[in-house]
């Protein structure tokens, strides 16, 4: 179905079973470890080899050669395959490093061997005997040095053709003269998305046909993405993700342990399962880039804010996108005069790529302290200062209006609930012991992004229903909310539906990614439910339009059949997918959240532990609140170490991120996280879908760490605006120790 | 990071890298290979090990050098043990030996000859779930479920360790019995990273389970 | 991992005589920090001593009122061990304090005290390091080193000590025992257990080749009020950025050793004593000899103000 025009009533508006706390209908495989991931697909081909992955060990420069002969020698090995014997891979659509092939290294950790063995243990140790001889290249690895030659760029968000500079106004002039000011410039580094289960494929051929059970989020970009790089028919490729252990964008794309683990079972003619060990994860696979932010902010004296800019600058390899972190900026605050714009250097690390709010994130990081800064400056309360800045339009086009937009609700509802009224404005002004407490807020907005997304229904003639739809499930909560989908549309209970996802032979989904999965793929069932819906009345020879499914049965008129009667002779299917209009041109989509933290700071030691957290969200009508809120508890989790902990340390003479490893670049544990609070409001979105449902995933990470990050200025006085806020920065600046 | 001292080991660098151009790989490898010693990589000799695997007797023959965790996923197909990291960093192979949790990827399977393992898979099943197990689909204690296992492993042996008294880096009086409370609970779960971010959610899955 | 032969071993001296016949041979107990390695190929033992059966498990008083430690208890045994924790409360702490439940499970007493260090390019084997491949450099000078020691390093090796029993090891003035290849026992006092890297940062312990601990020995209780301070920048499941152990008394006067800063728990005579003093005081004199790099400098600062906090702690 097109949706071109918004949502009038439609069946899902019953929430019956929608919009309930159903818990996960994929819970009891995994709590009790018989949810399969890819790694342990020992069921689905006999016969598999082991591949163990060599990764290059210079950053930059060319492979001379490579001595694969003590390794083919050594116990256990079939195979081994090199960087050497192939073509460089072209990269798939939205990617930039070559995956294997060719001499080139063009960073630390590049594929550059593949060993194949009987067991793990050969692999593992044959890989050591691979001898690379390189030759060596300079490389740029510090963006701060390079970011004086960076270049405008075009937000990816808006396209490559978009306008790169987001002027309206008179910025110079306005900033010049506007009575209350600020011109700071913020850090946020590089991180990693450490999903705990890594990259892992298995790779089968059939003659010409692939099949890889692999770890994806998006089934349809890794068919294709396998297609090209391979060369082959994207019809001779099959992928099958039906568990992943996270991505958080990290497995939105093909990496190399499905195009080896593909091209070491043709090699060695069996099949070949392959995951990249965790050292080696960081380097290989795809990051967040670190980004450097220069925000300057004028207001009036009331607090009005007369000017926004805000300039990023991001590196990635050359042909890369950039770290699109001023995309918030554009429509978060009104202000007459604005310029915007991201910059791009060319850098010599591994490919930068999305993670969760790929440019909200680390944009928000940045704005929502210069905001909490300004705040300070004009002595307005922080929460006050961003509702009297609110806006209803799109600050580059008045016309153009939100489609529902409900900050200000967020941030007094989380002002109250979190009891914002007892903070003290003045910094290091509550005691609690050796700690020093402070509470911080901030404000966020995601984009709303819509994909086409297709689903399949059958009705069999038990009565039971299938989805079959090639969307995935990161731990998001799809099989679930579209069970209830399902459920809702045909009129029976969630028990009565099974979900089948991860398989690219289902019709094609918008996958796991921008937190359009939710929203986009139950909208693309919706529209299946709907033909199928169709299918059943035409036999039971009942009216379309005026037919009710409720309660197993379909009611028209004065007629009531069981819906499963429908299916007595043979099953019925409902097929079509949602097609996306312009409702996102014409209005502005986008979820909001108000982030609250209080924190305590170690008087002594510097030391940051979080206290309390609250997160109020508005993103349209929120389909399950289960899985919504663990969404959104995780992400507040992730912010927290995107505030405290979270940086990939680059070795500036080595090019590599040194801390490669779950051990070197932490990421907070239980003991970091206290109970967190969420509040969904409850403003379902006709534009957006036929689900009037928005994107949750990642507006529960926007503006958290800036919340945390303003907490403890609360608590210290020190504003520290170089991300991660680890102790060295604010300890000798802390107040004396009596 | 732009300080002239810095600068200059960089300019360094670079001058001493294009010099000599040709850098061989994994030449820094440990004593043996330094040493040129022992070809590594003739056939090892086998072991057999026997185990009782979630109550059952289990006999595997084994290259020396596999880890228990292995030995579960690899040769036992029991793969809801799961390896995240490999290194002792994150948890998500957490079994119990004898009772007591440990890490599987830190220990090699033929040490383990007559132990006791349980994994998850022992703890119970989709159609006889453990207390433990269904208070996390309850209280929603995870989201990928990828660390999920050893998630519950640890939170069961969590419960035993503080019957047994055995204190943690939050216990305020090492004297006084073990008690359970939130602060204690996260400090001793801590050994199990969850990425998703479940952990509000798994201490109110445990804190119900330790309540009953 | 290279291939490797595995035994058993039912007494210390069927383990010191089965390591010494076997080039390239090792002990393992725990394993947790072995095992690491040897994926890595950093450690490359061709032949594995299982200790574990040997009659080194149990926790006996010696006598004089002190405490004999076998080498293979556990972490968790030995920090929830009775008079551990009502007379040696700053190990029960540190041991706590340190990785992780299922890993003190597993890591015995002896391997603790062996644990290597954790610098980052020790476990890059992609690049120079003095520890693993002697002579070929240290790709931490010039590094990231924010984590490394400040103080008793050398050109060749700036890594730290990281461990956080062997700190409070050390201000407990611990005993470490010993067999040898022939059979000899001896005694190593604590603090002369972990070496300074100098000019052969490969050689970490005293021990000599096949030489197993057997014991960790306490002396009587010092009594005090007993603290292991570790400050980190995760809450848990974090190597320490700095810790301190102290056991003060009543009139200012006690023990401390920092952790984290140094090849080796630092513990200075001279610095202890004007303990009175106060943590300035002691800090100038135990990190007088400092050289810090530009990224941790700070320790130096955080080892004076996490001192401040266990003293303030202490006369609570």
């Amino acid at each position: 179905m097109d949706f071109t025009t918004p949502s009038g009533q439609n069946p899902i508006d019953r929430l019956k079973i929608v919009g309930r706390p159903v818990t996960r209908i994929d819970g009891p495989l995994k709590v009790t470890g018989t949810a399969p991931y890819a790694y342990e697909r020992h069921d689905v081909i006999p016969n598999q080899a082991y591949g163990y992955v060599v990764g290059a060990t210079i950053a930059k420069g060319r492979i001379v050669r490579i001595d694969t002969g003590a390794a083919k020698a050594a116990s256990g090995v079939i195979g081994v395959i090199t960087t050497l014997e192939y073509k460089p891979a072209a990269p798939p659509q939205r990617q930039t490093a070559n995956l294997f092939g060719g001499a080139e290294v063009a960073h630390y950790h590049q594929a550059v061997a593949l060993v194949v063995a009987k067991t793990f243990e050969e692999a593992r140790a044959a890989a050591h005997l691979v001898k690379v001889d390189y030759q060596a290249a300079p490389g740029k690895y510090d963006l701060a040095g390079e970011a004086s030659g960076a270049k405008p760029s075009a937000d990816p968000n808006e396209g490559q053709d978009a306008e790169i500079f987001d002027r309206v106004g008179d910025f110079d002039a306005a900033f010049a003269a506007a009575p209350v000011k600020l011109d700071e410039t913020y850090t946020t580094p590089c991180e990693t998305h450490a999903m705990m289960e890594p990259h892992a494929s298995i790779a089968a051929w059939n003659g010409d046909k692939l099949t890889v059970w692999t770890s994806s989020q998006m089934i349809n970009w890794a068919k294709a993405g396998l297609a090209k790089t391979l060369g082959i028919p994207a019809e001779n490729v099959r992928v099958q993700s039906p568990f992943i252990g996270g991505g958080f964008g990290g497995k939105l794309y093909l990496r190399a342990d499905a195009l080896l683990a593909a091209l070491g079972a043709k090699a060695v003619g069996q099949p070949v399962k392959v995951t990249l060990q965790r050292p080696l994860i960081i380097n290989n696979g795809t990051h967040r880039s670190a980004t450097i932010q220069r925000i300057r902010l004028g207001a009036a004296p009331d607090g009005r804010l007369t000017t926004i800019g805000h300039v990023s600058v991001s590196g990635n390899l050359p042909g890369g996108m950039p770290e699109p972190a001023v995309g918030q900026t554009k429509l978060l605050y009104a202000a007459p005069n604005r310029e915007i714009y991201l910059k791009l250097a060319a850098l010599d690390l591994g490919e930068a790529n999305d993670m969760r709010a790929p440019g909200e994130a680390p944009g928000l990081m940045a704005l929502e302290m210069a905001m909490d800064e300004m705040a300070e400056k004009l002595g307005i309360d922080p929460v006050e200062f961003r509702i009297l800045n609110d806006t209803q339009t799109d600050p580059r086009d008045p016309q153009r209006r939100f489609s529902e937009r409900h900050l200000v609700e967020c941030l007094r509802t989380g002002a109250d609930r979190f009891g914002w009224s007892r903070r003290n404005g003045t910094p290091g002004a509550i005691r609690d012991g050796k700690w020093i407490v402070g509470m911080g807020m901030a404000a966020g907005l995601r984009l709303n992004l819509l994909m086409p997304s297709a689903a399949r229904i059958r009705l069999d003639r038990d009565g039971r229903l299938t989805v079959e739809t090639d969307m995935t499930d990161i731990g998001t909560g799809a099989y679930t909310i579209l069970a209830q989908t399902a459920a809702e549309m045909m009129g029976v209970p969630v028990e009565a539906v099974t979900v089948i996802l991860g398989d690219s032979a289902s019709p094609v989904s918008a996958g796991s990614g921008g937190q359009w999965g939710a929203n986009t793929s139950t909208s693309g069932l919706y529209a299946a439910c709907l033909k199928l819906r169709g299918a059943v009345s035409a036999r039971l020879g009942l009216n379309a339009e005026d037919a009710e499914f409720a309660d197993g049965k379909v009611r028209s008129g004065n007629r009531s059949i069981p819906l499963a009667e429908a299916a007595k002779d043979g099953p019925l299917t409902g097929e079509d997918g949602i097609r996306f209009g312009d409702l996102d041109k014409r209005y502005v989509q986008a979820s909001f959240a108000a982030q609250f933290a209080e924190v305590g700071v170690d008087s002594f030691t510097g030391e940051v532990r979080v206290r309390r957290m609250l997160a109020v969200v508005d993103a349209g009508r929120v389909l399950n609140p289960v899985t919504a809120r663990s969404q959104v508890i995780g992400a507040m989790t992730m912010g927290v170490g995107a505030a405290l902990m979270e940086a990939l340390a680059i070795d500036m003479r080595h090019g590599c991120f040194v801390n490669h490893d779950l051990g070197g670049y932490e990421v907070p544990v239980h003991a970091d996280i206290p109970h967190q609070d969420v509040i969904f409001l409850d403003h379902p979105d006709a534009i957006s879908s036929p689900m009037k449902a928005k994107g949750i995933g990642e507006i529960g990470l926007c503006g958290v760490a800036a919340a945390v990050a303003n907490a403890v200025y609360n608590a210290t006085g020190v504003r520290v605006r170089d991300y991660p806020i680890t102790l060295e920065k604010h300890l000798a600046k802390l107040p004396r120790i009596a | 990071m732009n300080t002239p001292d810095w600068e200059l080991s960089r300019r360094e660098f670079v001058v001493g890298a294009a010099a000599s151009s040709v850098i061989v790989a994994t030449p820094f490898l440990g004593p043996a290979h330094a040493a040129g010693g022992t070809p590594p990589h003739a056939a090892v000799p086998m072991m057999k090990v026997t185990m009782e695997v979630n109550g059952s007797p289990r006999s595997v023959t084994l290259d020396p050098r596999t880890s228990l965790l292995d030995t579960l996923r690899e040769h036992l197909r029991l793969t809801g043990t799961k390896k995240g990291c490999d290194h002792g960093h994150c948890g998500a192979c957490t079994v119990l030996v004898n009772g007591t949790r440990i890490n599987a990827c830190l220990s090699l399977a033929v040490m383990h000859e007559g132990d006791k393992v349980t994994t998850v898979e022992g703890i119970g099943t989709p159609d006889a779930l453990h207390p433990m197990q269904a208070a996390f689909i309850k209280h929603d204690g995870f989201q990928c479920g990828y660390c999920t296992p050893g998630q519950i492993c640890s939170a069961v042996a969590v419960l035993k360790e503080i019957e047994k008294g055995v204190p943690s880096h939050v216990t305020e009086d090492l004297a006084a019995p073990m008690r359970l409370s939130n602060p204690e609970l996260r400090e001793r779960m801590s050994g199990n990273i969850c990425r998703c971010g479940a952990y509000s959610n798994i201490a109110a899955a445990i804190t119900e389970v330790a309540g009953a | 991992m290279i291939p490797f032969t595995y035994e058993k071993a039912d007494s210390p001296a069927a383990a010191v005589a089965a390591v010494t016949a076997t080039p390239g041979a090792k002990f393992i107990a725990g394993g947790t920090n072995l095992l690491d390695l040897m994926k890595f190929q950093i450690e490359t033992p061709t032949h594995l001593v299982d200790i574990r059966d040997l009659p080194l498990t149990t926790i006996n008083d010696t006598g004089d009122g002190g405490l004999r430690i076998g080498a293979l208890v556990t972490n968790t045994e030995l920090a929830s061990h009775p008079r551990v924790k009502r007379d040696y409360g700053v190990l029960s702490r540190a041991i706590v304090a340190g990785a992780t439940g299922q890993i003190r499970n597993k890591a015995s007493v002896g391997g603790n005290l062996l644990q290597r260090n954790r610098c980052p390019y020790f476990y890059n084997t992609d690049l120079p390091c003095n520890k693993r491949v002697p002579g070929s450099g240290c790709s931490a000078l010039g590094g990231i080193s924010r984590s490394l020691a400040v103080i008793g390093t050398s050109e060749s090796c700036i890594a730290q000590n990281p461990g956080d029993m062997a700190v409070a090891l050390t201000v407990l003035d611990a005993m470490v025992e010993t067999i040898d290849a022939a059979g000899r026992t001896r005694t190593i006092a604590i603090a002369d257990f972990f070496r300074l890297p100098g000019d052969t940062p490969e050689t970490e312990f005293a021990l000599q080749p096949g030489e197993l601990i057997t014991s960790v020995t306490l002396p009587p209780p010092l009594g005090g009020t007993h603290h292991y301070h570790k400050v980190r920048d995760r809450a848990s499941y974090a190597f320490a950025i700095v810790s301190v152990a102290a056991v003060l008394n009543k009139d200012g006067t006690g023990r401390v050793a920092f952790g984290s800063v140094a090849p080796k728990p630092w513990r200075i005579k001279a610095a202890e004593a004007v303990l009175p003093a106060g943590p300035a005081a002691v800090v100038s004199t135990a990190f007088k000899e400092a050289k810090p790099r530009e990224d941790n400098a700070f320790k130096i600062l955080l080892a004076e103000r996490t001192l401040a906090l266990v003293i303030a702690k202490g006369s609570a």
